[in-house]
């Protein structure tokens, strides 16, 4: 790429990105550019091009992957190869990270070395289901690629119409927080399903997402179909003398413990804290703000909660409860056979590219909830305290009954 | 009726070959057909699943992605040549 052709620079727009405190891809493709490499050279360009046009000039997917799986390799050409020759096929791979993202420098330099070899050098990391991001390669170079992974003990993870990489906070490798092991259930459910995970078969996407707490550090909430979510069923432990030296270090608890509990379940005297666990609705804010003081309780589990999604044919939604409580521990088997259940479900009925989350809006809870034999609970509720929307057919039987008994017998 | 997997195989290929260029058929698609003409009894999801691994690890069909992923016969890439 010439930086400058004498009169300014050859990428004005893109420049732009390079503004402000935060690290820009901009400036990382130009100094890998800067040291010759043709790929980035040409991707500057052509992201510049498009820029002024405003014009996408990539087109995405096709048949493109590694002998024997559906998934893992994003098959990216752009529309002008005749111009942009070096990155006519740019094809994006994604690999499977390690679970919670614990990495080596040595296995970190490993992948680097890799993609040097086999792809542009270009990496994300980490794209947003949590996979380590190769970005650009050629059709040739996919199974070479495959195979150094392989070598080194990496996978590809998901993409398409299948399970995606799941992915988990560092749990109990690095917070005193999670209530479950994060990083083993992770691990089990991906090598439990590597089958689903490689070999598309669903109508759509599937995330699971682990996170050990009701913090939720990995969004699992917002950004997985099956968010596990650590939680505890007693109470949470206080150390009172801590609470004291909260308070003498000049916090008032009243106002930022107390008054900011969402369910008002919690009071302050000035010498002891007091906590009507059967109200506290898990939001760690008490804990998160008083971390020497508070911790979770000892009963610990996770909640499951289904369906949620970006927009894509419909509008974004969070998930919702399905398993208000469950003890996790190895082999897991519950939690498999209720996904299991769930995609016998969606497989069966589901329509193309609809995700678990709308199918189970479109049939409603009820039929879904039958379908993959869960008994309704008043915690499967979309708000607490809120709007219950459990179809209880019971009730509507004799509700119908009743009104059929008061209308008069139509006339023909 | 029951039926082998390299049955459901090739009865699924045929199906992907009848249909090549005008349809795409997803991995459901396929097992769905499959059941249905073979009944519940003689031919289940297991059955159908060794049937497309047995396809596409005998490089008979491919995935594909076109906003999901489907099943096809091994066919150039359009994109690939700039078309």
């Amino acid at each position: 790429m010439s930086e400058t052709n004498g009169k300014g620079s050859a990428t004005p727009l893109l420049d732009e990105l390079e503004k402000g405190d935060w690290p820009s891809f901009v400036t990382q493709i130009k100094e890998m550019a800067a040291d010759g490499n043709e790929q980035c050279q040409q991707l500057l360009e052509l992201l510049e091009r498009s820029y002024r046009e405003k014009i996408g000039h990539w087109k995405h997917g096709g048949i493109v992957g590694v002998h024997g799986y559906g998934g893992g390799v994003i098959g990216r050409y752009n529309d002008l190869p005749e111009e942009f020759p070096a990155i006519a096929h740019f094809h994006t791979l994604r690999v499977n990270m390690p679970t919670g993202w614990f990495y080596t420098s040595e296995v970190l330099r490993k992948i680097c070395d890799i993609w040097d070899e086999h792809g542009s050098g270009l990496t994300n990391m980490h794209g947003s289901t949590g996979d380590i991001i190769l970005l650009g390669t050629t059709t040739d170079e996919l199974e070479p690629t495959f195979q150094a992974l392989s070598e080194a003990d990496f996978d590809l993870g998901g993409s398409g119409s299948d399970v995606r990489t799941p992915s988990a906070c560092v749990g109990p490798a690095r917070c005193e927080w999670a209530c479950y092991d994060t990083l083993d259930l992770c691990n089990d459910l991906t090598q439990t399903f590597q089958d689903e995970l490689h070999r598309p078969a669903f109508p759509y996407k599937f995330k699971f997402k682990c996170s050990g707490c009701p913090n939720d550090c990995v969004a699992s909430i917002a950004r997985s179909d099956m968010s596990i979510i650590g939680t505890w069923r007693d109470d949470i432990r206080i150390d009172q003398d801590e609470v004291r030296a909260y308070a003498e270090g000049g916090m008032n608890i009243e106002r930022d413990i107390c008054g900011n509990c969402p369910t008002k379940c919690m009071a302050w005297d000035g010498n002891e804290l007091e906590i009507d666990n059967s109200n506290c609705v898990k939001c760690m804010h008490c804990i998160n703000a008083m971390p020497k003081a508070l911790r979770p309780g000892v009963d610990t589990g996770a909640t499951i909660l289904l369906g949620a999604k970006a927009p894509i044919v419909q509008g974004a939604q969070l998930s919702s409860v399905l398993i208000p409580f469950i003890k996790l521990e190895p082999p897991y088997q519950e939690i498999k056979d209720l996904a299991e259940r769930i995609w016998d479900f969606w497989g069966e009925h589901g329509k193309n590219r609809e995700r678990v989350g709308e199918l189970m809006q479109r049939v409603g809870l009820g039929n879904f909830l039958e379908a993959i034999e869960v008994e309704p609970l008043p915690e499967m509720i979309a708000a607490p305290r809120d709007n219950p929307y459990v179809f209880y057919e019971e009730y509507y039987e004799e509700e119908d009954e009743e009104a059929e008994e008061e209308e008069p017998a139509a006339v023909p | 009726m029951a039926v082998t997997t390299e049955q459901i195989a090739d009865a699924m290929y045929e199906m992907v070959k009848e249909v090549q260029g005008k349809k795409k058929l997803k991995a459901m698609d396929l097992t769905h057909a499959m059941i249905d003409r073979y009944g519940a009894e003689g031919c289940d999801k297991k059955m159908c699943k060794a049937a497309i691994r047995d396809l596409i690890d005998n490089d008979r069909c491919v995935y594909t992605y076109f906003g999901g992923s489907y099943i096809e016969l091994p066919h150039e890439e359009g994109a690939a040549s700039g078309g």
